[in-house]
């Protein structure tokens, strides 16, 4: 065996250690379950055996299935062979805990998805009590369930309500709350966890789970004549639409396994598991959320868009132009990264200001126990507010995140060129204006970048990296590094206006205003929004960004050659919001009215300003035009060279504007759909509503091939 | 198909569905077994005569399962050739059973039978049947289950239905409840419950609140908010995107109350009346149920009123008068607006805002109170209808003979 040793002493207590011998982490393969089975016939049949101890010999205890062959399942396994994949798994769990001997899982550290799901189907469960040995079943993040008696052993060992908390949310517990949640049932010191499982199995404990006694029920197996039960049901179901709508089948596939499961013997139940189990990993959701929001996510984050052979960078001074809220932010991630910060403002004052964001935020976390005093004033002690550019000397790269104005950010460029080392990298943090007419205020334009942060910057995930015409390889290089080490996720785009994010994100708030000048019910466009997975309807955020931003940007694109930074619909509505005062949430309220203490709404002029039309359409018809629109520009955005992967383009799209995580993004949708259906829909969306949905020859011809964004799961 | 006569109707009066209702210790079958037992005195009826009986019932698990009705045949002493049904269509059971019996007599496999409902609120608990519909996640998910609380805030929300406008209606229920009580227009179907010992345990509709104003009930906290924040509110987005939010205006006060009680209609063809000896009081016009969109729930009445209508060939105007069931203000003001229906023409004695609604029940009760009222004015022609859960409705059309 390579994955698992096992040792059985004089006293026979049989430790099975598990210790991947191929990777750093103990995970779920085919491999293992293969060596676990003949494991548990070794043990079973050894009568110098009388317990069994397992535990680990890596870091960690275990976690979960490789998400990689998680995702390679969709397009490839009939969803019959999913349920048979599933099966093998369960099988080995059920021989494990039925083989007649006590077993202990004595966790000597993080037990995650499929390693904590062992746990489980283990006789008793010994954690050691590090804040780092997490344990939970975090499947339905990644679209999926625990699909190895997760489910079913959950909730008959806490109840069906208590499991299902844990089931729905996915999230992790330390180790008090897990002892509290009585899913482990001992904490001992990370050394002595073998020893604690050893003192268990002295007392002689029965192998025997209780649902495998004889005339067994689950307390909730009655359910349906438990009115409290069925209730919490209905209820439940109401939760998960509440949280995501209709689009994510995994949250309901969870409260299904556990409704039907709970009413069945344990074997029958465990089928009922694999069996929805196999309908989620054979739908495209949870290939879609797990490529991009784990697999294209973590490889952006280790540098797959970092050109080779440029030595790494670590920065220890940047400086911040700009004490606003995005300089602020900046200066608080890089403090916060160990970076001392140069916060440079007109005056002092207004640095100080940009630093007291810092202060509050650490504030806040300090007051939550969070973050000790001493750690919060260290991190404060790193950023220097001040109105001098002097101080800019030796910064290794200078973020701008002054006025978006070409005139005020060439002025700021020069100053700050006058004073940072000539090796030092120019990253202005525009959302807009394009990089080259930028870098034209710079005497070094190779190296100048972007770098497109989201508000609030402490808490958005993604930069937006931008390359000019004449940024040189290694400042994206540096500029990578600087975003590794802020712990945020790249993507890198090429020059233009609107860059990738803020142009395609202009699509959805454009479609929401057309909707409106055609005479829909402004409630149908913002439902239209939420059931298509966005968090907020196109009208509410607009109301958020101002309508005098777009606008402007609109405007300040239209004197451009070529320009194709438009909008087709709409516009009227935008004037006439802004000539009457109702430009935004800032201005006292746009298309939602902000009453004192209670929630907004949507404003009642709306109704007389844009009045809406006796019929209004279909509610599938509102959302894909909000999808659709969106994801054809991101199409173009290809096409163009704006963007050079679908991963860019999808991370952008989940990450920069919120654009459903269970489409896995623009592109991904494409794929979702089919793009030859996806291109004869955008035919039919371009007749009725305009050539914003026209799809290009050059799509045309990738729908003609079959050619999607993605490798095709079936080759 | 044969004439299908009502010769008879008998109903209790309602207790409070509460532990401190009066006939909260009375089990639900002997509320019916009463009601048969009366049936058989007030006419010194044959009971062999009869076919059937059928009782409608919402929660019919407990003490009102297992085909109560039979139970309660037994328990009355009829004859034992009458059979016994249960029947469960929600809110609209006692109409249902009463239509089923209809049914069968019309067909002519029948010559006549009892057809009615009960409800035990105190007994039992709302929902003690649960049912796929509203707890299978994976039904529940698919049909957008909402608690049909929301669906009458819902109405109220599309037709513009005020605060004013519901409590308006339920302070007119609690002045129509309160006249007609004290002019004793109930008195002839009422039967007074008896306890162990035979005493009467209650006489009256004990639910009632007679000084309720419009004001009173203003003071009164919305009920649905709750669990329209629990998430249902986002369910019911999804089913009717045109809901910003949805404005809830139900609470206790304007909905029907929680109540005991019980109802029979006898019914039989001509030859049932000539052997027994009994003239018929009115003629089963039509009878229809039907289904509607089921997240909002409570719309059905409109549609069943005009199904039953063309199954009796019949206009709304030749209708005199209106009994619909007061599950919510809202469902009756709908009704009233989508009908045009003038108010002095529907739920003239008030209704289940007032008196309460013993849900398997009531369909059967209201039945015979449209009937003496009719007899009471001297008009023709009435339609009793109840909006029911899942989103359906049920009807009938009596005929004075």
């Amino acid at each position: 065996m390579r994955h698992i040793a096992i040792e059985t002493g004089a006293d026979g207590v049989a430790i099975l250690t598990l210790n991947n011998a191929d990777e750093s982490m103990n995970v779920v393969s085919d491999d293992w379950l293969g060596e676990m089975n003949a494991a548990i016939v070794q043990l079973r049949d050894d009568a110098a055996v009388t317990g069994v101890v397992i535990t680990s010999g890596k870091k960690a205890f275990m976690a979960g299935a490789d998400l990689k062959l998680m995702v390679a399942a969709y397009g490839r396994l009939t969803v019959h062979q999913a349920y048979e994949f599933s099966q093998k798994a369960t099988a080995m769990h059920r021989a494990l805990e039925t083989m007649g001997k006590p077993v202990v899982c004595a966790m000597n550290g993080l037990a995650l998805g499929g390693g904590f799901e062992l746990a489980l189907a283990c006789h008793y469960r010994v954690l050691a009590d590090d804040p780092k040995a997490i344990v939970g079943l975090p499947e339905v993040n990644v679209g999926l369930l625990p699909g190895s008696g997760g489910t079913q052993r959950l909730a008959r060992m806490i109840g069906v309500q208590a499991a299902l908390d844990l089931l729905l949310t996915g999230r992790s517990l330390s180790p008090a709350e897990a002892l509290k949640a009585k899913i482990v049932d001992e904490l001992a010191p990370s050394g002595d966890v073998v020893a604690a499982a050893k003192a268990w199995l002295a007392t002689g404990p029965s192998p025997v789970r209780k649902w495998d006694v004889k005339g067994y029920a689950a307390p909730e197996q009655r359910m349906m004549i438990i009115p409290e039960v069925a209730m919490g049901f209905s209820v439940g179901v109401a939760q998960v639409v509440d949280k995501a709508g209709y689009n994510m089948p995994a949250a309901p596939a969870i409260l299904s396994a556990v409704f039907e499961g709970i009413q069945l013997p344990i074997d029958k139940a465990l089928s009922v598991e694999s069996k929805y189990f196999a309908k989620l990993l054979t739908d495209p959701v949870a290939r879609n959320i797990i490529r991009t929001t784990f697999i294209s996510k973590q490889a952006a984050e280790k540098g797959a868009r970092r050109p080779a052979g440029v030595a790494k960078t670590t920065f220890t001074k940047v400086g911040v132009l700009g004490a606003g809220m995005m300089g602020a932010g900046i200066a608080l991630i890089s403090a916060q990264a160990g970076i001392d910060v140069v916060l440079i403002d007109r005056d002092v004052a207004t640095a100080e200001k940009g630093k007291g964001y810092s202060a509050k935020v650490f504030g806040k976390q300090v007051a939550k126990g969070a973050m000790t005093q001493d750690k919060a004033d260290a991190i404060l002690a790193r950023i220097t507010p001040t109105d001098d550019f002097a101080q800019l000397d030796g910064c290794q790269m200078v973020i701008e995140a002054v006025f978006e104005d070409l005139g005020i950010k060439a002025e700021t460029t020069r100053k700050a060129e006058a004073v940072i080392p000539a090796d030092a990298i120019f990253a202005s943090n525009t959302s807009t204006l394009p990089i080259g007419q930028l870098a034209e205020a710079s005497a070094r334009p190779a190296q100048f970048i972007g770098t497109h942060f989201f508000s609030p910057v402490d808490r958005m995930g993604l930069v937006e990296v931008i390359m000019g015409k004449q940024t040189a390889p290694e400042t994206l290089a540096k500029a990578l590094d600087f975003v590794a080490q802020v712990r945020k996720t790249p993507i890198v785009v090429n020059d233009s206006r609107g860059f990738y994010t803020s142009r395609v994100f202009r699509m959805m708030i454009f479609e929401g205003v057309a909707m409106l000048e055609e005479g829909v019910e402004p409630a149908r466009i913002e439902n239209a929004a939420k059931a298509a997975g966005f968090p907020v309807g196109p009208l509410a955020l607009l109301d958020e960004v101002t309508m005098e931003l777009p606008v402007k940007i609109l405007e300040d694109a239209a004197g451009e050659a070529g320009n194709t930074y438009t909008i087709e619909k709409g516009m009227a509505v935008l004037k006439r919001m802004i000539a009457m005062g109702r430009g935004s949430r800032k201005a006292g309220g746009g298309f939602y009215a902000y009453p004192e203490g209670a929630p907004k709404h949507l404003w009642k002029g709306l109704a007389e300003e844009f009045p809406v039309s006796a019929e209004q359409p279909d509610q599938s018809e509102l959302k894909a035009r909000l999808l659709y629109a969106q994801a054809i520009e991101t199409a173009r955005c290809l096409e163009e060279g704006v963007i050079e992967t679908s991963e860019d383009g999808d991370l952008g799209a989940v990450y920069g504007w919120g654009f459903p995580a269970w489409t896995g993004g623009t592109l991904s949708f494409i794929d979702t759909v089919g793009i030859a259906a996806f291109v004869a829909e955008c035919d039919r969306l371009a007749q009725l509503y305009g050539e914003r949905f026209a799809p290009s020859a050059w799509l045309r011809a990738r729908a003609d091939k079959g050619e999607g964004f993605y490798p095709d799961p079936a080759t | 198909m044969h004439d299908v006569f009502i010769y008879d109707h008998v109903r209790t009066p309602r207790g409070r569905g509460r532990p401190d209702g009066s006939l909260h210790e009375i089990p639900a079958i002997q509320l019916v077994t009463q009601l048969l037992e009366a049936v058989q005195t007030r006419s010194n009826l044959d009971t062999a005569l009869l076919d059937d009986v059928v009782i409608g019932c919402a929660q019919p698990v407990g003490e009102q399962g297992g085909v109560l009705a039979r139970g309660a045949v037994l328990n009355a002493g009829y004859a034992d050739t009458v059979g016994g049904q249960q029947v469960h269509r929600f809110c609209g059971s006692g109409l249902e059973a009463v239509n089923n019996v209809a049914g069968q007599v019309a067909s002519g496999m029948a010559m006549a039978g009892i057809g009615g409902g009960v409800e035990s609120m105190s007994r039992t608990i709302m929902g003690y049947d649960s049912g796929a519909w509203a707890a299978d996640p994976r039904v529940a998910l698919h049909n957008y289950y909402t608690p049909q609380g929301i669906g009458a805030d819902l109405i109220a929300t599309l037709e513009g239905y005020s605060r004013t406008d519901v409590d308006g209606y339920a302070a007119e229920s609690q002045r129509r409840a309160a006249l007609a009580w004290d002019e004793g227009r109930f008195a002839r179907s009422i039967v007074p419950v008896r306890d162990v010992m035979g005493e009467v345990i209650l006489d009256n509709d004990e639910f009632r609140r007679p000084s309720t104003t419009v004001e009173s009930l203003g003071n009164l906290k919305p009920a649905f908010a709750g669990m329209a924040s629990m998430g249902f509110g986002r369910v019911v987005r999804e089913r009717y995107p045109q809901v910003e939010e949805i404005n809830h205006v139900h609470t206790g006060g304007n909905s029907s109350g929680i109540v005991d009680g019980s109802g029979v209609v006898l019914l039989g063809n001509a030859e049932f009346g000539k052997a027994a000896g009994l003239k018929p009081r009115a003629r089963m016009r039509s009878w229809a149920s039907i289904g509607s969109e089921q997240t909002i729930m409570l719309t059905a009445p409109v549609a069943v009123a005009q199904k039953a209508l063309k199954n009796a060939g019949m206009t709304a105007d030749q209708i005199d008068l209106w009994e619909l069931n007061e599950a919510f203000a809202s469902v009756v003001l709908r009704f009233m607006g989508h009908m045009e229906i003038d108010h002095a023409k529907i739920n003239v004695n008030g209704g289940a805002i007032a008196m309460g609604h013993p849900l398997g029940a009531t369909g059967a009760m209201i039945l015979g109170t449209v009937l003496d009222e009719l007899e009471r004015r001297d008009l023709n022609t009435a339609m009793t209808l109840l909006c029911v859960g899942n989103g359906m409705g049920t009807a009938a059309i009596i005929e004075r003979v």
